[in-house]
C-alpha cells in the first residue's frame, strides 16, 4: 500500500514537474509610475480608468515624493515620475549618467490654501511680506503672537501648522514666499500628512496653517481660507482667494503652480506607454476635477500632448527646480 | 496602627491598583475597537473584498491588498519558519558553547529588537537593488523573513530549553543518536512552543508597514499578481508558475495607510473596515497559536 503510493506520488510529480515554468514566461507588461503624493490622486484616478478600458495592460502608481520619484525615475527603475515641481539640477546630473532622455508634460494646477480656523474673526487677507515675517527662519521664537505679523491683530499666540520637510509642498512654499526653497522656521507643527493639518487647524483657535487646496475644498466648513495680497497689480488687484478660476487665470499667486509627470523617452516607444499617456492627457481634463485639482486650459493639453507626440525632450524649465509665479499663458508660449 | 493592618492596607492598595491598571489596558483595546468598528462597519460587504483600489471610496476594496498580504505571509513563513526552527535546534542543541557561539546568541537577541524600518532599508539594499527583485512578492516576503527570523529562533530555543534534559538523557540511553532525539522526542515535544512562537511573529509581521513601504511597495496597485496555478482546457490541464512572486503587490497596513492620508471622508471609513479586517486577521492567526498549544500540550506523555 505505501509503495502504490508512493508510486503513484512520484507519477504525478514528474507529471506536474514537466508543467513548472517557474521564471521562464515572458514577462507581462505592467507601467511603472512613482513620485509626488500630491500629482498621486490624478494619476491614480487616470489609472484607474486605463485599466478599465485595457484590461490587459496593468499599470502601477507609487508614492515616494516628488524627489523620490526623480530618483528611482533616473536609474531607470521607472517609466513615468509623478512630480509637483520642475526636475532640478542635480536630478538632471543623475539622469544624464544614466542616459534617461525625459519628456515633461504639464497634467494640471494645484493651489496651496493658507487657512485660519473660522472662529478666528480678525485675518480678512494676508500679504505675502505677512506670511514670509510668519514663516522666514529669522522668526523662529520670535514672532510669537498675532499682534506681531500686523498691528491691530490681537495680543495672542499664533500656533503653526505646515507642511513636512520631505514634501514637494514644503519646497514650494518656502520659495514663494521666503524666497529660497527649504527656509522655513522650524518650530511648527509638521506633517507629511495633510490631514493631521487639517484637524490641527480645525481645533485650534490661533491656528494658521497652509495644505493643498483639495483638501480645503472636502474640509470647508471645518476651515476658514485666507485670501493672499502679493501686492503686484498685474495679476489682480488686492487680495486674491484660492478657487478654479484664480487658479488658472494666474490671478492667485505665489501660491498655485504647475504639477507634472516625466516620461522616459525609451518607455515612450512602447506602445502601452504611448497608450497611457495619450490617455492621460485627453481624460486629465474631467478626472483632474474629480480628485479637487484645477485642469490646465484645453489648449495646453492640446500642446502636451503634441510635445509628447514629437518627442520633444528636456524640461521648459531648463532643469532649474522649482519657479515660482508660472503663469498659464507663459507655460504655454513655452510649450510650443 | 500597628503594623499589621497598614500592611493589610498595602496589600489592598496594591491589588486596587493592579486591578486599575488591567481595566486600563482593556478599556483602551475596547474603545478602540468600538471606534474603529462603528466607522468601518457599513463598509464590510462582499464588495468591499472583491474590488480593487479606486479614487471613488464608495468603490474602493482591499482585493489587491488582501491578496498581497496572503501572498507575503505564504513567502515569510516558508523562507522563515525552516530557517528559524533549524538554527535553533542548531545553537540549543548542537552547538558548542564557545565565544562564537556567544557571539551569534547575542547578535541574534539583539535582532529581535531591530526597529522594523532598518530591515526594510536592509531589503531596499539587498532584495531589491543588489538582487534585482525590484519591488516584488518575493522582495517583500524575504524581507519581513528577515524580520520575524529572530523571533523565530528565540521561541525555538526557548521551547527547547522546556523540556527537561532527563529527556535527553534518556533517549541517548536506549542509544538515539543526537538527531534521532531531536527528531523523535524533542521537537514533537516542542512543537507546540515553537507554533506559537511562529505563528505569533507572523501575525507582528501582517501588520508591519514600514519595511514594506521602504522597499517601496506604497503604490496603488489594481491588478493581482499572476496565479500561480491556472487550469486549461486541453492536456496537461494545470499550468503552473511562479511568476507571479516577481509580480508588484500591496499589502493591507499600505492600503490602510493610504486611505488614511487622503483628504475625502469616505476613505476614513474604508481605513476603518481595512483595519477590522487587519485585526480580524491578526486575531484569527492569535486564536490558532493558542489551540496550537492547547492541543499538542495535552498530547505529550513521557
Amino acid at each position: 500500500m505505501k509503495k502504490m503510493l508512493t508510486l503513484i506520488t512520484l507519477v504525478l510529480l514528474s507529471w506536474a514537474s514537466c508543467l513548472v515554468q517557474t521564471f521562464a514566461d515572458t514577462k507581462v507588461k505592467v507601467i511603472k509610475i512613482d513620485g509626488s503624493s500630491t500629482v498621486f490622486p490624478i494619476t491614480e484616478a487616470v489609472a484607474e480608468e486605463f485599466q478599465k478600458k485595457y484590461p490587459n495592460i496593468k499599470v502601477m502608481v507609487g508614492i515616494s515624493g516628488t524627489g523620490g520619484g526623480f530618483k528611482k525615475f533616473c536609474r531607470g527603475e521607472t517609466d513615468i515620475s509623478d512630480a509637483s515641481r520642475p526636475i532640478k539640477p542635480q536630478e538632471v546630473d543623475v539622469c544624464k549618467e544614466n542616459n534617461i532622455e525625459y519628456i515633461e508634460l504639464p497634467v494640471a494646477y494645484d493651489g496651496l490654501a493658507v487657512v485660519v480656523n473660522p472662529k478666528n474673526n480678525w485675518v480678512n487677507y494676508l500679504t505675502v511680506k505677512e506670511l514670509k515675517k510668519i514663516w522666514e527662519p529669522s522668526s523662529q521664537g520670535v514672532v510669537t503672537k498675532w499682534s506681531q505679523v500686523r498691528q491691530g491683530f490681537p495680543d495672542k499666540e499664533i500656533r503653526l501648522f505646515g507642511a513636512g520637510t520631505d514634501s514637494g509642498t514644503f519646497d514650494y512654499f518656502t520659495e514663494a514666499i521666503c524666497g529660497k526653497s527649504g527656509s522655513s522656521r522650524g518650530d511648527y507643527t509638521a506633517s507629511e500628512d495633510d490631514n493631521v493639518l487639517v484637524e490641527g487647524v480645525a481645533n485650534e483657535p490661533l491656528a494658521l496653517g497652509y495644505f493643498g487646496v483639495a483638501y480645503y475644498e472636502v474640509n470647508k466648513e471645518k476651515l476658514k481660507v485666507v485670501p493672499i495680497d502679493d501686492e503686484d497689480e498685474s495679476n489682480g488687484k488686492g487680495p486674491v482667494a484660492p478657487t478654479l478660476e484664480t487658479v488658472r487665470s494666474g490671478t492667485y499667486q505665489p501660491l498655485s503652480r504647475p504639477i507634472f509627470i516625466y516620461v522616459s523617452t525609451k518607455a515612450s516607444q512602447q506602445d502601452e506607454i504611448k497608450k497611457f499617456v495619450e490617455f492621460y492627457l485627453k481624460e486629465a481634463k474631467n478626472l483632474v476635477v474629480e480628485v479637487g485639482y484645477i485642469p490646465l486650459q484645453d489648449e495646453a493639453y492640446q500642446a502636451a500632448l503634441e510635445r509628447f507626440q514629437k518627442g520633444i525632450v528636456g524640461s521648459v524649465f531648463g532643469g532649474k527646480g522649482a519657479q515660482v509665479g508660472v503663469r498659464m499663458d507663459e507655460l504655454l508660449r513655452r510649450e510650443r | 496602627m500597628n503594623r499589621r493592618i497598614i500592611n493589610r492596607r498595602l496589600d489592598k492598595a496594591f491589588k486596587i491598583l493592579g486591578i486599575a491598571s488591567t481595566v486600563f489596558g482593556l478599556l483602551v483595546l475596547v474603545v478602540l475597537f468600538v471606534n474603529v468598528f462603528l466607522e468601518g462597519r457599513s463598509r464590510l460587504t462582499w464588495d468591499f473584498f472583491s474590488s480593487f483600489p479606486s479614487r471613488k471610496p464608495e468603490l474602493a476594496g482591499i482585493l489587491s491588498a488582501l491578496v498581497g498580504t496572503i501572498w507575503l505571509m505564504v513567502i515569510t513563513g516558508l523562507v522563515a519558519i525552516p530557517l528559524g526552527i533549524g538554527a535553533g535546534i542548531y545553537l540549543e542543541e548542537y552547538a558548542k558553547k564557545n565565544r562564537l557561539t556567544n557571539f551569534i546568541e547575542i547578535n541574534i537577541a539583539n535582532l529581535a529588537g531591530v526597529p522594523s524600518i532598518i530591515y526594510g532599508l536592509l531589503g531596499l539594499g539587498i532584495f531589491v537593488r543588489y538582487l534585482k527583485l525590484d519591488r516584488s512578492i518575493l522582495a517583500g516576503g524575504f524581507t519581513l523573513a528577515l524580520l520575524v527570523l529572530p523571533v523565530i529562533i528565540l521561541s525555538t530555543r526557548e521551547a527547547l530549553r522546556a523540556i527537561p534534559f532527563s529527556i535527553r538523557e534518556a533517549s541517548y540511553a536506549l542509544g538515539a543518536t543526537k538527531w534521532q532525539t531531536v527528531r523523535y522526542q524533542l521537537l514533537p515535544a516542542s512543537l507546540g512552543n515553537i507554533m506559537t512562537g511562529i505563528i505569533l511573529a507572523m501575525s507582528r509581521a501582517v501588520g508591519e508597514t514600514a519595511p514594506l513601504i521602504t522597499i517601496g511597495a506604497l503604490t496603488y496597485i489594481a491588478f493581482l499578481p499572476q496565479n500561480p496555478i491556472t487550469f486549461l482546457e486541453k492536456f496537461p490541464f494545470i499550468h503552473f508558475t511562479l511568476r507571479g512572486l516577481l509580480d508588484p503587490f500591496t499589502a493591507l497596513p499600505i492600503q490602510i495607510f493610504n486611505w488614511v492620508s487622503r483628504p475625502q471622508k469616505g476613505f476614513s471609513t474604508n481605513a476603518a473596515a481595512g483595519i477590522i479586517v487587519l485585526l480580524g486577521l491578526t486575531l484569527a492567526m492569535n486564536a490558532v497559536a493558542i489551540i496550537l498549544r492547547h492541543r499538542y500540550q495535552k498530547k505529550i506523555r513521557w
